[in-house]
């Protein structure tokens, strides 16, 4: 097989339990082509984040992956030391946070922040840096670079801090994005340019997203394929066209009968049914029952 | 910092008057063989008991009056003042940084260490302070370094303590993360990611914990316990003033104002510290 074809990420029959036990992933499997995006949908609390954390290295402390593999442009990340493994995280993959307000040191100005993961990761010298950092923001359509690079990030508005952030993800050239709901804590109307800037960018540069998201509308913008979970399974896997026009799983339908839409914004909120929500349950307590770590 | 920055923010009256009354006070204190009236330890047995300038029987020269041997009670101040901010500065900066640093390491790296730290924290302030001080200079000697000394050993804990709680809170936030998957290893994320949003923090008590120490070196001048009883300290010369309150209460009221004015100054200046320190506040 030759290395154009590998998947950007492949993750096959990934678990993870809380220390009690719980399993929050239950033997998830994915991948991303290379220039592809993938969304992953589903309610909160289903475990997207977590696989998305789980992809970058930094679950928290307390979920432990007891089976499964990931393994980026074919290199599983179980193989390497600790030391091999961030640095390959490093230079192949970024992230675009959900919350711009937190992602952002407050105490350091924006220009060395973007800069400096250019010069650590990439080994260039400052000035090259520099230069790449405001030929991404020129792509972000940051009108005044300049004085964005020697801003506090208080000083900026939720939009801006959130372009600034595309920018440093994709300034390093990383082969896959992990981007966890980049849109969810902004305006509605910046929602949108953002969305529409990370399409963008994502075509020109070539680079695979795994977009993590709830919001369905966004999926059918942006996704070509769609993975969606439910208490850290995955229910049903398909392209985003498909998906949508003939979902093959009960809760998918529930999900997109249960998307408002504009033209008729009060007849069409509806919960998903409780009896799918019931035969969930049922699937997933069959599934657990079958499960040992290692066997799954 | 750019100068459009500072402009922008006024200097609060809070500032200028507790930066002022510092200031004053130090030049004071380093050039106190200079400007002090007279020599702080002559006695002159004729002079006795002198009250301030503004009362009857006040002698030219000795503005705030004399105490019960007639030694001044102005140059007392000022070289007290020496010993005042020898102690506040030295001691400050060594329990913040040993309390600034396990801290720092407690909040970030969490787990055993911050088991560890915390515990031992929580033993520490189980002893009572000022107990602690005595005990603590009984056993080393007195003397200005050994104050110094008593002083860092018990106070590293106020900085431990909140430090180690802004580190916990910054350890969780979005961009140490980012800085994880970027690579960045621990103890390199730790100075700088979380180290500078501390800072401001680390200021605030610095400056707070100056005032404590003059305290403390008052307390311990007062029970006796600080430098050789020649060298006037405000403790010490409050510890006299005590006893001769009934005739000249002067000498117990100048140093106390002295005292409490430089303390006060110490921690409302750390606060508007913090608060230039922060860019958020900023």
């Amino acid at each position: 097989m030759s290395a154009n074809l590998e998947p950007c990420l492949d993750i096959r029959g990934l678990s993870a339990v809380l220390p009690n036990g719980q399993r929050v992933l239950r033997s998830v499997s994915l991948s991303v082509q290379p220039g592809e995006v993938r969304a992953l949908v589903g309610e909160s609390g289903a475990g997207k984040t977590m696989i998305g954390k789980a992809v970058l290295g930094v679950l928290p402390k307390s979920v432990r992956i007891v089976e499964g593999e990931m393994l980026i442009e074919g290199e599983d990340l179980g193989r390497l030391d600790a030391k091999a493994r961030r640095n390959l995280i490093g230079a192949r993959t970024a992230l675009i946070p959900q919350d711009p307000l937190t992602a952002l040191n407050p105490s350091r100005r924006i220009g060395g922040q973007m800069t400096d993961r250019l010069v650590r990761i990439l080994g260039w010298s400052g000035e090259r840096a520099g230069q790449r950092i405001r030929q991404l923001l020129d792509e972000v359509q940051i009108r005044d670079p300049e004085r964005v690079l020697k801003s506090y990030p208080h000083e900026l508005s939720g939009g801006m801090r959130q372009r600034v952030l595309i920018a440093a993800a994709f300034a390093a050239e990383p082969r896959l994005i992990v981007a966890d709901e980049p849109t969810t804590a902004l305006d509605v109307t910046v929602q949108k340019q953002i969305l529409r800037l990370i399409a963008q960018l994502q075509r020109d540069h070539g680079t695979a997203i795994l977009f993590v998201t709830h919001d369905l509308g966004v999926v059918a913008k942006i996704s070509q394929k769609v993975s969606v979970l439910y208490a850290g399974k995955v229910v049903e896997e398909a392209e985003t066209a498909q998906l949508f026009a003939a979902p093959q799983h009960a809760y998918t339908r529930a999900l997109i009968a249960a998307t408002p839409r504009y033209t008729d914004p009060y007849a069409s909120l509806k919960p998903v049914d409780e009896s799918v929500l019931a035969g969930l349950t049922a699937e997933i307590v069959t599934a657990d029952k079958d499960w040992r770590p290692g066997h799954g | 910092m750019d100068e459009a920055r500072i402009s922008r923010r006024a200097l609060s009256p809070r500032l200028w008057l507790a930066g002022g009354w510092l200031l004053l006070a130090l030049l004071a204190a380093i050039f106190a063989p200079l400007i002090a009236p007279q020599d702080p330890l002559a006695q002159d047995l004729m002079l006795e008991r002198l009250p301030p300038f503004w009362l009857d029987g006040a002698e030219p020269g000795y503005w705030l009056g004399t105490d019960s041997l007639g030694r001044d009670l102005l140059s007392r101040l000022i070289f007290g003042g020496r010993i005042a901010f020898i102690v506040a500065f030295a001691a400050a900066i060594s329990a913040c940084f040993i309390g600034s640093a396990l801290g720092l390491i407690a909040g970030y790296f969490g787990g055993w260490a911050d088991r560890i730290i915390s515990r031992i924290v929580d033993v520490w302030m189980a002893f009572p302070p000022v107990l602690f001080a005595i005990l603590l200079v009984a056993v080393l000697g007195t003397g200005l370094s050994s104050v110094i000394l008593a002083i860092a050993i018990i106070d590293w804990t106020r900085f431990c303590r909140v430090i180690r709680a802004e580190a916990m809170s910054q350890a969780r936030m979005d961009y140490v993360e980012s800085a994880r998957i970027a690579g960045y290893g621990r103890i390199g994320i730790m100075l700088r990611e979380v180290l500078p949003n501390v800072l401001p923090s680390v200021v605030a008590l610095l400056s707070l914990e100056m005032g404590i120490a003059v305290i403390v070196e008052a307390i311990l001048s007062f029970v006796n316990l600080s430098i050789s009883t020649d060298d006037p300290t405000w403790g010490s010369i409050i510890a006299e003033g005590r006893l001769s309150i009934h005739q000249a209460w002067w000498v117990l009221v100048f140093p106390l104002i002295t005292l409490i004015l430089t303390v006060l100054s110490f921690s409302q200046f750390g606060e508007a510290l913090k608060a230039r320190f922060d860019p958020v506040l900023r």
